[in-house]
């Protein structure tokens, strides 16, 4: 290894565990000076942690850090930024009430005695601001008042104020609009040129093959590998993340497609649902896809009788449904897996057995409502080992299971229902790989009972991996309908976004 | 490049990290159970301590005598264990057990049927005018989405002056010359029961039987249970959480009357003053028992354990002689301990 090529940080075996869960186990990273370099994997693959012990806010258990070939001991945040390690994260370490100036030049304000110098400190955010480029921007502003990718502007010069060499950006792009995106993105150039060390951690394939030099994959806190992003696939990417072929997280189905069962008709609901028609078939996994607040959820919460809506018709074989109250729903033979697991989905501090029969018709409650003690525990059993719950007992609180069991735990009630449309919303969020291919094996038997499956989903991968059809929302209306081939993340990120798109 | 003894040191310190949390994970379950049953621990603690000062206290008359004046307390903190799991409270329990007592003893008084029947349908009448109570505050509060603290205020202050209203503010006396009035008098009194066992302790348990099993192995108490535990996520199982609230306020009133019924035949006088403060005590004797004031956690076994513990504080200062002005103080200062001793575990816990 040549002195040119000595990296600019380097993070070695690294291990952290909170209360003896491993969040990294002996996990490794190596960014050079001039370089982008992308920092992958999935939920909880251990990213954050990696990069917030780089920054000081854990402190490592075991493993060690050099900056330049030196070996550095970062104990606290104060120690990072003495070594010119910035982190800019997704929620801006900004004080909205001070000014631009005094945001950037935040260090200053407690060194100088006395007196604040505002003549030198303007002069200096000015220079900073304008060296990006953000000359629109005026120092005596105050932060809270601009706008988002603004702010973002602000901590990066508050990084460089610091004269850091080593920048982190953590998702920073889950903030910005695309056009705001592009303007990062030539920041991020300008910087490399100069000669900083970018880490970049974002899960947005186009945006780490446009813009990054080399990633490192992280997966169940180890790292998978290094790789120059000019010798890999996106999906040769995927599979490292995941640890598999995408083929094996997406458990084979042969579509049986039947009738059409539940047929919407000019739904609106609120200020997010306008107008939204269409069908689901029987057998049909129907993914629904669109940026946040696209109005996904909302249209579900209408459809289930969650929300209340202003106008249109549901039809269920043909025939017109009401559904003014989630028991309507089910009663009409429809289920919703809500979004939201904690906060709607489960009963945290309740039994698996309970969540498990957490129905109107239970079928374990006999007469006068008292239950049937060993046929519901039969009953629970036999649904928890359909879905591989990982449970010594079904008694167990659902609160102290992972989030890939409290999601099966949720679904459980739907697969013993007998419902004929089953809406998913999110239905893998915060799940485990492992977890994620039982619940679409789940989700792939209901399919071929012939329940029609609406799944709602964030995630692109998932999306193709796993639907028939695809309907893609924007601003509370049906954006377009994708099939078969189409079904492609270009796509369906131009179809939500509202962009032409030209092969 | 890399130095062999810093290879050594992760090994050693997660096998050092190891211990800790071996011991550290024994002391969390210690913690856990005396945590859990914190309060049969203290009324063990208060048991030994009463038997100890006094001599009195383990005898047939002392224990007898705390019980019997204990069950009213007992029955309205059973409906109050009841709301309070479904995230809610019910102020008005000690006013509604006032109106009971009227009830059941103008009842008594213009009842044609006479004897065990005609008290056992005074009895009903006046459990039905706390279920009705109950029931009107339940609906402002499932299905008007009042504040139950507001509604059952309300509540209060409204059957309190019903009671007064319905009694023209004189005490009713229960008239021993009708054989149900008095029925109810031989009721109240300590000499009579079975096994030796005062009536309205049998009451008391029968009524604690059938609600627990209720809550346990009951699709309505479990329901209820969870509606407090996350009423969002039961609305959406397509539960109508409406239901299960205005029921638990039904069932707390209905309570509350009857140990109005309870108090009334003790005394052989139905008063509209009667019950001050009951409600104070009976949301004391949950919150020792373990019950979330936020819902969905709580059981009746312990409530009754902390209907016991603040009878047994009572007791023993009674035993004690300790003044009633000094006793109101301790009794507070116990309950925030109780409370206290639970929060330790609490601050640890998932959110």
């Amino acid at each position: 290894m040549n002195a040119m090529h000595k990296p600019a940080v380097e993070m070695l075996d690294i291990s952290k565990k909170f209360g003896g869960i491993s969040a990294l186990n002996s996990a490794s990273f190596s960014a050079r000076a001039g370089e982008i370099h992308a920092l992958m994997g999935e939920n909880g693959a251990g990213k954050s942690t990696l990069m917030k012990i780089l920054s000081g806010a854990y402190v490592r258990d075991a493993g060690g850090v050099s900056m330049n070939g030196e070996k550095v001991d970062i104990r606290k945040p104060g120690d990072a930024l003495k070594l010119g390690i910035s982190i800019i994260y997704q929620e801006f370490a900004l004080a909205p009430h001070l000014s631009v100036a005094e945001n950037i030049c935040i260090d200053d304000l407690g060194k100088s005695k006395g007196f604040v110098q505002w003549a030198a400190m303007r002069k200096k955010a000015r220079a900073i601001l304008d060296e990006l480029g953000f000359s629109d921007i005026d120092v005596r502003q105050s932060v809270g008042s601009l706008p988002v990718a603004y702010q973002q502007a602000v901590e990066i010069c508050k990084a460089l104020s610091r004269n850091s060499s080593v920048l982190v950006f953590d998702e920073p792009t889950a903030v910005l609009t695309s056009h705001e995106a592009d303007k990062l993105f030539r920041i991020l150039d300008e910087l490399r040129r100069k000669g900083a060390c970018i880490v970049y951690v974002s899960h947005r394939m186009d945006e780490i093959f446009r813009i990054c030099d080399r990633a490192t994959v992280l997966k169940d806190g180890k790292t998978v590998g290094t790789l120059e992003l000019a010798d890999i696939t996106e999906r040769g990417l995927i599979e490292m993340m995941i640890g598999r072929e995408l083929s094996d997280l997406f458990p084979p189905r042969t579509p049986c497609i039947g009738e059409v069962l539940l047929k919407v008709e000019h739904l609106c609901a609120g200020r997010l649902v306008r107008d939204v028609s269409f069908e689901v078939r029987a057998g049909e996994v129907l993914g629904f896809c669109g940026l946040v607040g696209a109005g996904r959820t909302e249209t579900m919460r209408a459809i289930f009788g969650a929300d209340r809506k202003t106008s249109g018709a549901l039809y269920l074989d043909g025939r017109e449904i009401h559904n003014r109250t989630p028991r309507e729903a089910i009663t009409n033979g429809i289920g919703l897996l809500p979004e939201d697991r904690k906060q709607q989905g489960v009963l945290l501090e309740m039994s698996i057995r309970i969540n498990g029969a957490l129905r109107p018709d239970s079928p374990y409650t006999g007469r006068m409502g008292w239950i049937a003690n060993s046929r519901e525990t039969q009953g629970i059993e036999a649904l928890r080992q359909q879905l591989a719950v990982k449970t010594h007992s079904i008694e167990q609180l659902v609160g102290d299971l992972s989030g890939g069991n409290q999601q099966k735990v949720a679904l459980m009630k739907w697969v013993d229902a007998g419902c004929r449309v089953l809406i998913l919303d999110e239905p893998t969020r915060g799940v485990d790989v492992g977890a994620k291919t039982e619940i679409y094996r789940v989700i792939n038997d209901l399919a071929e009972q012939g329940v029609a499956i609406i799944m709602v989903s964030s995630e692109m991968m998932e999306i193709i991996g796993m639907c028939d059809r695809v309907l893609v929302m924007r601003e509370g209306a049906i954006a377009g309908e994708l099939l078969g081939e189409r079904i492609k993340e270009q796509e369906m990120i131009c179809l939500a976004m509202g962009v032409e798109h030209h092969e | 490049m890399s130095n062999p003894n810093s290879k050594l040191a992760p090994a050693e310190l997660l096998q050092e990290n190891n211990h800790a949390r071996e011991s550290r994970a024994d002391r969390r379950s210690l913690q856990r159970l005396f945590l859990e049953h914190n309060a049969l621990v203290m009324l063990v603690v208060l048991a030994v301590v009463a038997s100890v000062l006094s001599a009195d206290f383990f005898t047939y008359q002392n224990l007898g005598n705390l019980l019997r004046q204990l069950t009213p307390l007992l029955l309205v903190s059973i409906g109050m264990l009841i709301v309070i799991l479904t995230a809610g409270i019910d102020l008005s329990v000690a006013s509604v057990a006032a109106v009971g007592g009227i009830v059941v003893a103008m009842t008594l008084n213009v009842l044609p049927v006479e004897g065990g029947g005609g008290l056992l349908l005074a009895v009903a009448i006046a459990v039905a005018s706390g279920v009705l109570m109950g029931l009107v505050t339940g609906t402002f509060i499932a299905y008007f989405r009042m504040a139950p603290f507001i509604a059952t205020l309300a509540m209060m202050t409204v059957a309190r002056g019903l009671a007064f209203i319905l009694s023209n503010g004189q005490p009713q006396r229960l008239d021993d010359r009708l054989v149900s009035a008095q029925l109810l008098r031989d009721f109240g009194r300590m000499a009579d029961g079975v096994l030796g066992i005062p009536w309205p302790v049998w009451l008391a348990g029968l009524v604690t039987v059938v609600f627990a099993l209720i809550l346990r192995y009951n699709a309505y108490g479990r329901l209820t249970i969870a509606s407090g535990s996350n009423e969002t996520a039961v609305r959406l199982a397509g539960i109508p959480v409406e239901r299960y609230k205005l029921a638990a306020y039904g069932i707390c009133g209905g309570l509350s009357a009857l140990a109005g019924v309870v108090i009334a035949s003790r005394s052989g006088v139905a008063t509209p003053s009667a019950g001050i403060a009951l409600e104070l005590d009976a949301i004391a004797a949950c919150v020792i028992g373990g019950a979330l004031l936020s819902g969905g956690k709580g059981t009746i076994f312990y409530t009754v354990v902390g209907v016991l513990v603040l009878g047994l504080i009572g007791n023993i200062m009674n035993l004690l002689s300790v003044p009633a002005y000094p006793q109101q103080i301790i009794k507070g200062a116990i309950i925030v301990i109780a409370v206290l001793l639970q929060g330790v575990g609490r601050r640890d816990a998932r959110i």
